[in-house]
C-alpha cells in the first residue's frame, strides 16, 4: 500500500475486469454481455469527457448530449452517404461519405469540438444555475433541429446498415468492436489524467476553485474553461460516434436532455472528478438497466434512489465510497 | 523627477449613493513604499480593485509604466506586472502551498496551455516555486494544502504568489492583518528590502509598520485623499490626527 493508493488498486481492478469481460462472456456463452460491456465503455468515454468539464473544471454542463449526438450524426451521415454512393456535397468542393472509423472519428471530434466551442463561447460567461440552463437550452435546440431536418431521417433517425470499418479489425465481431471501444475509453482516461496533471490542468482546477486568484496571477479563467469545454465535448463526441456504430442507428434521442442527464448521472454515481468515476458509474448504470430494466419499465426510479443516496451520503460516488476521499496535493 | 511607475489620475467610483473613490490621484515611484492608510470603509480595497481591473471605474485613469490600463482585464493587468495580494487571503484551497506558487510561476511564464507534462516532475517549475516559498519562509510547509495552513501562513503564501509574478509594482492589501507580532516584524523587514525589486503600494492598519516602512503616506477618508506626505508630515498633520489617528490611537 505504500506506493499504490486504494484508488489506484481499484482502477487497476476495473481495467482488468473490463479486459477480461469479453473472454468470460464468450466462455459462459453469453455474447450479449459483450454488447453490454461495449455500452459501458462508450458511455464511460462520454462520461470521461463530461468529467473533465464537470469534475476538473467545475462546469456543470447539462448539454453534453449535444456533443454525443453531433458525434453520432457525424458517423451516421458519413456512413449513409458511403452506403448510398452519394456525396455529402459537391460544391464548392466534393465531400464524400466514408465507412472508415478513423476518418469518422476525426470528423466527429472536429464537429463536436466546433459545437462545444460555439456553445462554450456563449454559455461560459454565465455560471451556476444559469450555465446549467443555457447548456441545456443549446442542446435542446440542436435536438429540435435534428427532429425537423428530414434529409437525415428527422424524428425517425438514420440507420447505419453495416458497421463501419477499422483497419485490421473485424468490427462486425462483437469482441473486435468492444476492444476498439475499450481502447478508446482507456485513451480517454489517460488523456484526462494527463491533462489534470499538466500546467493546463492546474489552471483548470484553479478556475473551478478560485477564478479571482487565477486571474490575479494573469491567466484568463474564461479561456481556460473554454479550452477544457472543447476537449470535453470532443471526447463525448467521439463516444457518440462509437454509440452510433454500436447501435447501427442514430436518432435525435442521442441529443435529448435525457441523454445529457444519463451521462451526468453516471459521472455522479461513479464519482465526480475521479479518474475512473465515469467507468464505475457506467458499469452501475448498465447493470441497473440490465437487471431492473427486465423487471420493470420504471427501473430508472431505482436508479434515482441510488443517485439520491450517492448525492446525500457519498459525495465521491462509488469510487469515493470504496477508495476514500480524493487526495490533493 | 522621474516618471512614476504607477499613476492614478482622478479616479472615481460610486456604489449607488456611496462615493467609495472620490477623485483620487496618487503615484507610485520606483524604489518606494507608498502607504495608503485610512479607517475601515474608506475605500482602500476598492481603489486596489480599480487599479487591478476587478472593478471598473466611473471615471479617471490608471497609467502603468506609461500605458493606460483602460479596457484591460485583471489577467492582462497582472501580465503587465501588477502583483497584488488580497485583504482576505485568496488562494487555491485544494492545492498545496507549493502547487499554489507553481501556478503563479507557470502563469508568469505564460505556459498555462501546456497539456502533457506532469507538473509534479517538472523540476524547473518545482525548483522555482520552492525558491519563492523559501523567501517567505514557507518552504517547510510546501506540501501542506492551503486549506490546512494557518491564517498567518496563508498571508505569507499570498506574498509568495505575488513574488512569483516578478511584478513591476506590488499592491499589498493589509498584508499583516492577523499575522501576529512576530510574523509582522519579519514581514516588515522583508518588505523593507522588497521595495528595491519593485515599488509597493501598501495598505496597512498597523501604524508601527507604516511609520517604519513608508517613504510616503496618503490618507484616505470617505474615498478622498485628505492628506499626503512624508511620515513626519502625516504624523504631525492635525487633520489626519483628528480624522484618523485620533480615533485609533
Ligand atoms: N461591491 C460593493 N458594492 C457596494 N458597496 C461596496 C462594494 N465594495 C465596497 N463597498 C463599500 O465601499 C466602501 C469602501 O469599502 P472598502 O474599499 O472595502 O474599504 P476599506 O478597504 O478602506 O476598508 C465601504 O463603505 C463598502 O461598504
Ligand atoms: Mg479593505
Amino acid at each position: 500500500m505504500a506506493s499504490l493508493s486504494r484508488e489506484t488498486l481499484l482502477n487497476i481492478f476495473l481495467t482488468i475486469g473490463m479486459l477480461a469481460l469479453p473472454f468470460v462472456a464468450t466462455a459462459i456463452d453469453e455474447p450479449f454481455y459483450i454488447t453490454l460491456a461495449t455500452r459501458v465503455a462508450i458511455l464511460g468515454l462520454a462520461g470521461v469527457g463530461l468529467n473533465l468539464a464537470l469534475g476538473t473544471g467545475g462546469l456543470v454542463s447539462f448539454g453534453h448530449a449535444a456533443f454525443f449526438g453531433l458525434g453520432g450524426y457525424a458517423a451516421g451521415i458519413l456512413a449513409s452517404h458511403a452506403l448510398n454512393y452519394t456525396p455529402i456535397m459537391e460544391s464548392p468542393f466534393l465531400i464524400e461519405g466514408t465507412n472508415q472509423m478513423l476518418i469518422i472519428w476525426l470528423v466527429a471530434i472536429i464537429v463536436s469540438g466546433i459545437g462545444a466551442y460555439l456553445i462554450g463561447l456563449l454559455s461560459l460567461r454565465t455560471s451556476g444555475v444559469y450555465f446549467i440552463m443555457i447548456t441545456l437550452a443549446f442542446a435542446q435546440m440542436i435536438y429540435y433541429f435534428a427532429i425537423s431536418w428530414p434529409a437525415y431521417g428527422g424524428e425517425d433517425g438514420l440507420s447505419i446498415y453495416v458497421r463501419n470499418a477499422f483497419p485490421g479489425v473485424n468490427t462486425l465481431d462483437p469482441q473486435g468492436f468492444y476492444f476498439i471501444c475499450f481502447a478508446l475509453l482507456m485513451a480517454g482516461i489517460w488523456l484526462s489524467a494527463t491533462l489534470k496533471n499538466s500546467r493546463f490542468g492546474a489552471a483548470l482546477q484553479s478556475a473551478r476553485q478560485n477564478e479571482e486568484r487565477l486571474s490575479a496571477v494573469g491567466v484568463k479563467p474564461f479561456n481556460i474553461k473554454l479550452t477544457a469545454f472543447v476537449i470535453s465535448g470532443m471526447m463525448t463526441g467521439l463516444a457518440g460516434a462509437l454509440f452510433a456504430d454500436l447501435n447501427r442507428f442514430v436518432s435525435p434521442s442521442m441529443l435529448s436532455w435525457h441523454m445529457s442527464g444519463e451521462i451526468m448521472i453516471l459521472v455522479i454515481l461513479g464519482g465526480v472528478g475521479r479518474l475512473y468515476g465515469p467507468l464505475a458509474g457506467a458499469i452501475i448504470y448498465i447493470i441497473f438497466e440490465f437487471i431492473f430494466g427486465g423487471m420493470t419499465e420504471h427501473w430508472q426510479f431505482f436508479l434515482g434512489l441510488v443517485l439520491l443516496g450517492v448525492v446525500l451520503f457519498a459525495r465521491g460516488g462509488v469510487i469515493g465510497l470504496i477508495a476514500g476521499r480524493a487526495r490533493h496535493d | 523627477m522621474t516618471n512614476p511607475i504607477l499613476e492614478i489620475k482622478n479616479l472615481n467610483k460610486s456604489f449607488g449613493a456611496l462615493k467609495a473613490t472620490d477623485d483620487v490621484s496618487i503615484t507610485l515611484n520606483a524604489g518606494e513604499i507608498h502607504a495608503l492608510i485610512g479607517p475601515n470603509g474608506a475605500g482602500k480595497s476598492t481603489l486596489i480593485k480599480q487599479i487591478c481591473g476587478g472593478l471598473s471605474s466611473d471615471s479617471g485613469s490608471v497609467i502603468f509604466n506609461g500605458q493606460d490600463l483602460a479596457g484591460l482585464d485583471v489577467a492582462e493587468r497582472a501580465q503587465l506586472g501588477l502583483g497584488r495580494t488580497f485583504q482576505i487571503s485568496s488562494v487555491i484551497m485544494e492545492f498545496s502551498a507549493l502547487r499554489n506558487v507553481m501556478l503563479a510561476v507557470q502563469a508568469n511564464a505564460g505556459t498555462s496551455y501546456r497539456f502533457f507534462k506532469n507538473v509534479r516532475t517538472d523540476k524547473k517549475l518545482v525548483d522555482r516555486a520552492m525558491a519563492i516559498l523559501a523567501r517567505v519562509e514557507l518552504e517547510g510547509r510546501a506540501d501542506v494544502s492551503a486549506a490546512e495552513l494557518s491564517h498567518g501562513e496563508r498571508r505569507q503564501l499570498e506574498i509568495a504568489l505575488a513574488l512569483a509574478l516578478e511584478p513591476k509594482a506590488f499592491l499589498l492589501d493589509e498584508p499583516m492583518a492577523g499575522m501576529g507580532p512576530e510574523g509582522s516584524k519579519r514581514l516588515i523587514s522583508f518588505l523593507d528590502g522588497l521595495r528595491k525589486e519593485a515599488p509597493i503600494l501598501l495598505i496597512e492598519h498597523d501604524m508601527d509598520a507604516v511609520f517604519s516602512l513608508a517613504d510616503r503616506i496618503s490618507v484616505l477618508v470617505y474615498g478622498r485623499v485628505v492628506a499626503s506626505g512624508t511620515v513626519d508630515e502625516i504624523r504631525n498633520n492635525p487633520a489626519v490626527r483628528e480624522a484618523y489617528l485620533g480615533e485609533t490611537a
